[in-house]
């Protein structure tokens, strides 16, 4: 160690380690307006008013001016970029700082062109305020609309107007009241109320720093007293916890969950849960490294936190931890609001990765609801969405989507989208009962072992089992079992059949039909049967399956899944029937050990469903089965909203 | 548990640390041995719980003060880092220094010689401690800041970056510079070193009545007048100046737009 840091240790064993400067956060202002309604002269006034600038600085840029042959701008002191001052237009958002008496703050100087509007978002996102600037002389123009919108849509309601330029109609009240009314009514439409509407001309001061005496007319603060009157953003440590796994480590002998606690707070001795995957442990330790910190017991918004779990359960980057009685929301479709900056528009039927938190889900624009027209508000029906514009879509993800809306937690309600290597868009989720729960089938065909059985019942709408239709030849199993598949298939269920007659083609192709045959012959197909379940399908196999223990060692492998369902059609009618003409054959002695005939037939005890099917249509023993295996592998609601683990 | 600026700046660059080292497969922090390297290196030790689970990269002109290097090579041993030390031989070779002229000299010892350690080692991120106050141009920089093949930066067509959701996909061949302190200013980076009692090189503690308030190569780095001989001296000192932290970087005064070029180049 060198003297020096010898030195600060004593500093800070005998005094508090922060300094007399301010210990709050600067509060992030926007400043968004326009094209030319003078956003960047706002700016430079308030840093030339609050003494923000270094020494030089304004001198300097009179110089460069003067050398250029320009007169003096206030708002090349945010232009500092060569390329900028040659277009004459701000291109991106610069941070520049100033401090009132009140507090100090960062002022974020978006700018107004239409085509940089993923600029003006990536300040504006950040913000605490905004202050919106219009021309006076110009009034509302189409950016003032855009921009309101989307400081409405990315949360902000505390809005200051700056009628900007007041000079130029000679700070005449009338003017100020007509441009007054005219963003007040846009912004009311929208559902935001401007805390303050300010008369400003920001190039001779006045109403910036204090009142202007060219408007005795006007009662309100300034420019700077209205951003003090402003309250800071904070931390949503009330809100139920969220903490989006960002990484586990394992440098050392500790096994260290590490994530930003979003909202709430958590401690030692918490039980969490880990969504989607719904396993929980209790919180043993809170780490941290750092020579003059002591362990803590508990944590909250805003924390880049380490935990270690008391269980080693399976935790990776992307679930999210929350403490069981208030889990987010876990679904499929979501729909939002957003504004898309993509080159291509987005379609229905587009694919993105949406980032939310730390997870990355594929999700497939299943519906543009409306496109929305900033300007008049105007909805359109449109199948795609263009660069800048904004719509509400919904999207459904390949896996759950663990999210809260944006109202209710804008941290968990809040995603990007990504095509190819770039961000495109954004978006914030609409409350949860206003989306839509269906039931189609999204293709899931990847194998992966961190995808659960539950993950692909969300996935699928459903959950995978196996319905096995047992009963004599004849009795109508197979005619049952394609026409149920055909129709689940049409509503989109992963959905498959396993026949006996194509099975002993292949897998069975070495079998015959003495009692042990057969019973190999079941035990097969009930292995299969159980994998397909387990890899989310609905199976139904078609097979006699006569004898009472083969079907139970069948049940045995997962009781959970296996749904027996008896064809319970008589011998006499099967008989009658004879669709191959087997029973023929087998009364004739050319078939040995033929069920019913030569073979015993046990029936089940205690099936899970029994269908007669004499004297019915197959349309009608079909629905029968269609509507136990719907009542009984559909997910409900609530179980795709919050997945049934949780 | 109530959290000040000071924690929320760290718990922010922690997040940005922690997002760089899961989501890039390659990546490297330059060591400057300035004081905000040093607070960087801080946090990545606080961000990994004692470790530092990627290569600390100094790209040595050989024209550096030499107190500095003195400094680079006892700290690294105190805390065990994993050093590359980088250089321009080819540069060094053929007598390059400021003499040739400082925008020149910058690229081809620093900016070449930072590319070419790149190029060697396949880094794909490149975390670096720069601010926004620090500069105009550093202003508008991204915290995931993508850089082009050649190591270009395109600072007219910027990724859209919000909601803490950075650019961590990018085209093969090119890098993204990551910068955990972009948020902190040149006052927010001492206080932290008081609170956490963070080394620095003495050059910035005044002798004979002048400092330094940006470390950078002997020939272009000067000091400034300032009797501040100790970190809460330093504090009280910056509360109160209007003097910009770089006036003593002598290559960012060559023109107009210097720094400007140097960046959109590849410097840091």
């Amino acid at each position: 160690m060198s003297s020096t840091a010898t030195a600060h240790v004593q500093t800070q064993q005998s005094e508090a380690p922060v300094s007399n400067a301010s210990s709050n956060s600067p509060m992030k202002i926007v400043v968004v307006g326009h094209v030319d309604h003078g956003k960047s002269t706002l700016v430079g006034r308030i840093l030339y008013e609050t003494g923000a600038l270094p020494d030089g600085k304004v001198e300097y840029l009179r110089e460069v001016c003067e050398k250029r042959g320009m007169p003096f701008e206030w708002a090349f002191l945010m232009d500092a970029l060569q390329a900028e001052r040659d277009q004459g237009i701000t291109i991106d958002t610069a941070q520049i700082r100033f401090r009132t008496e009140a507090r100090p703050y960062v002022i974020i100087d978006a700018p107004g062109h239409k085509e940089f509007l993923k600029n003006m978002i990536s300040g504006a996102a950040s913000a605490e305020a905004a202050v919106l600037v219009i021309d006076a002389d110009e009034g509302v123009q189409e950016q003032s609309r855009r921009h309101g919108y989307l400081l409405h849509l990315l949360g902000l309601r505390q809005i200051a107007v700056a009628v900007n330029k007041m000079d130029l109609v000679n700070f005449d009240q009338a003017r100020f009241e007509e441009v007054k009314a005219e963003i007040v009514a846009y912004l009311n439409s929208i559902g935001v109320e401007p805390t303050y509407v300010i008369p400003v001309a920001a190039r001779s001061g006045a109403n910036i720093n204090s009142q202007a005496d060219e408007t005795p007319w006007y009662g309100g603060p300034s420019v700077l007293q209205a951003l003090d009157r402003f309250e800071p953003a904070k931390a949503a440590t009330e809100l139920p916890l969220r903490l989006p796994v960002q990484d586990v480590y394992k440098f050392d002998e500790r096994r260290i969950i590490a994530g930003r606690i979003e909202s709430g707070r958590l401690k030692v001795g918490d039980t969490l849960v880990f969504a989607p995957s719904g396993k929980s442990a209790r919180i043993a330790t809170i780490e941290s490294w750092g020579g003059n910190h002591v362990a803590a017991v508990a944590a909250g918004a805003g924390q880049s936190v380490g935990i270690t779990l008391d269980e080693q359960i399976f935790v990776e980057r992307g679930q999210v931890a929350s403490l069981i009685e208030s889990a987010p929301t876990l679904s499929h479709s979501i729909k939002a609001r957003l504004f898309w900056l993509g080159r291509q528009p987005l379609k229905v039927g587009s694919r993105y990765k949406l980032k939310l938190a730390t997870a990355e889900h594929v999700v497939e624009v299943t519906a543009i609801e409306r496109v929305i027209d900033v300007e008049d508000l105007a909805n359109h029906h449109g199948a795609e969405v263009g660069r800048n514009a904004v719509a509400e879509v919904v999207f459904r993800g390949k896996a759950p989507i663990s999210h809260d809306s944006f109202i209710a937690n804008p941290r968990l309600g809040r995603f990007v989208l990504v095509e190819g290597y770039d961000i495109v868009g954004g978006g914030v989720i609409a409350e949860a009962d206003t989306v839509r729960q269906d039931h189609k089938s999204s293709n899931i065909t990847f194998v992966d072992h961190k995808v659960n059985f539950e993950n692909r019942a969300l996935g699928n709408g459903h959950r995978g089992g196996v319905v096995w239709l047992t009963g004599l030849s004849g009795s109508g199993k197979s005619t049952i079992a394609m026409e149920v598949e055909r129709q689940l298939f049409l509503k989109g269920w992963q959905v498959s059949v396993l026949d006996g007659d194509n099975v002993r083609h292949g897998l069975c192709s070495d079998l015959g039909f003495s009692p042990v045959d057969r019973a190999e012959n079941i035990r097969r197909i009930g292995e299969v049967a159980h994998l397909f379940a387990q890899a989310g399908m609905l199976v139904v196999t078609a097979f006699i399956s006569p004898y009472r223990s083969d079907r139970d060692r069948v049940r045995a492998i997962d009781p959970e899944l296996f749904h027996e369902i008896h064809v319970a059609t008589g011998l006499d009618e099967c008989e009658r029937r004879d669709p191959k003409g087997l029973y023929k054959k087998a009364r004739a002695g050319q078939i040995p050990e033929f069920t019913g005939i030569s073979a015993p037939y046990e029936e089940p005890i205690v099936p899970e469903l029994a269908v007669v099917t004499d004297g019915k249509s197959i349309e009608e023993s079909v629905a029968e089965v269609l509507r136990y295996v719907e009542a009984t592998f559909s997910l409900s609601a609530r179980e795709q909203a919050v997945g049934w683990g949780l | 548990m109530s959290m000040n600026d000071l924690d929320a700046l760290e718990a922010q660059s922690i997040y940005i640390l922690r997002e760089a080292f899961n989501r890039l497969d390659k990546i490297a922090m330059l060591w400057s041995i300035g004081k905000d390297s040093n607070v960087m290196l801080w946090l990545a030790r606080k961000a990994f719980f004692g470790h530092v689970p990627f290569p600390v990269v100094h790209v040595d002109t050989k024209h550096k003060i030499p107190e500095m290097i003195e400094f680079r090579d006892r700290v690294a041993k105190e805390w065990n880092l994993p050093l590359i030390i980088g250089e321009n031989t080819a540069a060094l070779a053929a007598g390059m220094g400021p003499h040739l002229g400082r925008v020149s000299c910058c690229t081809a010892l620093k900016t070449d010689g930072l590319k070419q350690i790149l190029g060697e080692h396949g880094y794909t991120g490149v975390i670096a401690g720069i601010r926004r106050d620090e500069e105009g141009t550093r202003a508008k920089e991204r915290v995931f800041s993508p850089r082009t093949e050649e190591a270009g930066w395109d600072f007219k067509d910027q990724p859209p970056e919000f909601w803490d959701q950075f650019k961590t996909d990018f085209a093969p061949g090119t890098h993204l510079r990551i910068h955990p302190l972009l948020a902190w200013t040149e006052l927010d980076v001492w206080r932290y070193i008081e609170r956490e009692s963070i080394p620095v090189v003495e050059l910035y503690f005044s002798k004979n009545g002048r400092r330094y308030r940006s470390l950078g190569c002997a020939p272009c780095t000067g000091s400034v007048a300032s009797t501040a001989s100790t970190v809460a001296e330093i504090i009280e000192e910056l509360e109160t100046t209007k003097i910009s932290e770089r006036s003593g970087r002598a290559q960012d005064q060559e023109s107009e737009d210097a720094f400007e070029r140097l960046r959109a180049g590849g410097y840091m």
